[in-house]
């Protein structure tokens, strides 16, 4: 492998059912960056069926080059049908650096290219940024959160990462941003397309995703009961763009649901504000929300660990400051 | 039916926690398990072989202590056991790791190959997905339920929206999540035998494998450095009454233009 013939910042355009997801627009915003400071291009792959008619967006969100892979059988992902797929663009095209979501997709895709490539993949990577060098410095929690590793692969080619969703910032959209489209089209092994789809179901929970509320309500053992979580969500109803979301122990406990919990198990979220309301702060619970902008913690303990990453603290019983704090926000918006 | 069962001896992460003045992670102490995910798929597997009397191996690679969780393992039901150790592994990362072990699996017979989606203490998922490229397998990852017929799974995937029945011939490779089932207790009776069954010690010349493509020199990367996170700085801290908690908290809001 000649290192110097592989240059530019790929990123993965994961679709679901023809919508381009959230995270590959997060990584684009990444993926201008380091471009920038590499002097080399951001390219998008994007695989699918139908799907040529979203690679203006990609380019919109910071792709200098898209390219399309329009095949029916890349309509839904399967491991092999698009470990090919990229493996043969990867090939062609040479990137330096390859960038994927770590989504179920991401993190499924991503091992079985790396080991067909031979080269190195850092999973779920929070920070990513150049060397002095030149090179790919991957950043990534271990052990539960509690500690940070950085990661390099300077002898194989391309650089690989998955990217937490959440975690990354989209630029802003530009409808005037120009690129190029390329059409790719893969020579499919279907001797080796083993796996067959027989159902896809999605079972509705509300369609909430609470990395992209600009408020979380949170809470934790403090607020204890289901009724205890409408009082949150009437707080969360003042504000226009708010969630409710919780820690680890009452998903457990099987009050929330598992898509709304934050933290090392669940999601990465960076809200304008996150109430942390009768939350203790587990490690693994700050791992997943202390880069929010602006963090308010209730407590009646004065010694819980979240007041540690706490912008303002109050210790006090979060039943008796919910209602009136909700009372008081409304009147005060319904002013402007 | 022959059953392959990847597990990993992995700290107790709940119990971690770091040293306040060196920002260094405390690991005295701290209990070694077999990993939440693993322990699903070894469950997973001592099923089949409730229903079909299916063989089951258990593997790891790791240092002589792994020993415990493979003692474990046979006390659960597993019917053979072998620990891959050997100085040559020392620094794998997962691509070396994963080659490892496909090297090893390879020597034996099977059917089906489960291994946990991730490990605790690295909580990466590549391992596994790897290996089945190693070995040439299909793979379905995030398992939760698993129907086997005849060379055939049915296997149930959760995704984020809800979840995939794929359909997927034998041999294959499936990462299981620690949901999907509530493991078994070891017996008494199993306690008793594990300890005079033989666990296989395998080094690396027992296996199939490129001698360069193991341990850090097969590693494509590195660490370059790892660190505690910085300690942001608290904000301030009221203990107030609610009433003037909610005056705090409104005039913060203001002042920070969120209303």
């Amino acid at each position: 492998m000649e290192k110097t013939d592989y240059k530019n910042v790929f990123v993965f355009a994961e679709q679901r059912d023809g919508v381009i997801q959230s995270v590959a627009l997060e990584l684009l915003g990444k993926a201008h960056e380091l471009a920038g400071v590499l002097n080399e291009k951001v390219v998008a792959v994007l695989p699918g069926h139908n799907i040529s008619k979203h690679a203006q967006m990609l380019i919109e969100y910071g792709a200098d080059e898209v390219i399309c892979i329009d095949e029916p059988e890349l309509k839904d992902y399967l491991t092999e049908q698009y470990a090919q797929t990229i493996c043969q663009v990867v090939e062609k095209f040479k990137p330096s650096i390859l960038m994927i979501g770590a989504t179920t997709i991401g993190r499924d895709l991503g091992p079985r290219l790396a080991a067909r490539l031979t080269t190195g993949l850092t999973a779920d990577c929070t920070r990513l940024e150049i060397s002095e060098e030149g090179e790919l410095m991957m950043t990534r929690p271990a052990f539960g959160g509690n500690l940070m590793a950085t990661i390099m692969c300077t002898e194989h080619r391309p650089q690989m990462s998955t990217v937490r969703p959440g975690v990354m910032q989209k630029m802003t959209r530009d409808e005037n941003r120009k690129g190029n489209v390329i059409a790719f089209k893969p020579t499919f092994d279907k001797s080796k397309f083993l796996v067959r789809m027989v159902e896809n179901v999605k079972v509705d929970k509300g369609k909430v995703d609470i990395t992209d509320a600009k408020v979380l309500v949170s809470g934790g053992r403090g607020v204890g009961c289901k009724e205890g979580f409408e009082k949150l969500q009437a707080l969360a109803d003042v504000f226009p763009n708010a969630e409710v979301s919780s820690s680890r122990a009452m998903v457990d406990a099987g009050i929330i649901d598992h898509d709304r919990q934050v933290g090392q198990t669940g999601k990465t979220v960076r809200p304008d504000l996150y109430f942390a309301l009768g939350i203790s702060g587990a490690i693994q619970h700050l791992a997943g929300m202390e880069e929010s902008d602006f963090i308010i913690a209730v407590n009646k303990d004065k010694f819980a660990p979240i007041f540690s990453v706490a912008d303002l603290g109050i210790v006090c019983d979060l039943n008796k400051v919910v209602p009136l704090l909700t009372a008081r926000l409304a009147s005060e918006i319904e002013k402007k | 039916m022959n059953i392959v069962v990847c597990i990993k001896q992995v700290p107790n992460t709940n119990e971690i926690k770091i040293n306040p003045e060196t920002g260094t992670l405390i690991r005295d102490g701290v209990p070694s398990i077999m990993n939440p995910d693993d322990k699903g798929g070894l469950e997973m597997a001592l099923r089949l072989k409730d229903q079909y009397g299916a063989h089951v191996t258990v593997i790891t690679m790791g240092p002589p202590q792994a020993d415990a969780i493979l003692r474990e393992a046979f006390a659960m039901g597993a019917d053979r056991a072998i620990l891959l150790t050997d100085r040559k592994f020392a620094g794998a990362d997962t691509l070396a790791t994963s080659y490892a072990l496909a090297g090893a699996i390879k020597t034996l017979d099977y059917d089906l190959i489960i291994a946990g989606r991730q490990a605790i203490d690295g909580d990466t998922a590549q391992v596994a997905p790897e290996m089945a490229e190693h070995l040439g397998l299909p793979q379905v990852s995030y398992t939760v339920d698993l129907k086997y017929n005849n060379g055939l799974c049915m296997v149930k995937k959760e995704t984020e929206e809800g979840y995939q029945i794929l359909e997927v011939p034998t041999p294959c490779v499936l990462t299981v999540l620690a949901t999907a089932n509530k493991p078994r207790y070891m017996s008494v009776k199993g306690i008793m035998e594990a300890f005079d069954k033989e666990v296989e010690i395998w080094t690396a010349d027992k296996i199939d494998v490129d001698p360069n493509r193991l341990g850090l020199k097969g590693s494509p990367t590195r660490v370059k450095k790892s660190f505690t996170k910085p300690q942001k700085t608290p904000g301030q801290v009221y203990e107030v009454d609610a009433e003037e908690a909610v005056g705090i908290i409104i005039s913060k809001l203001k002042e920070k233009f969120i209303i």
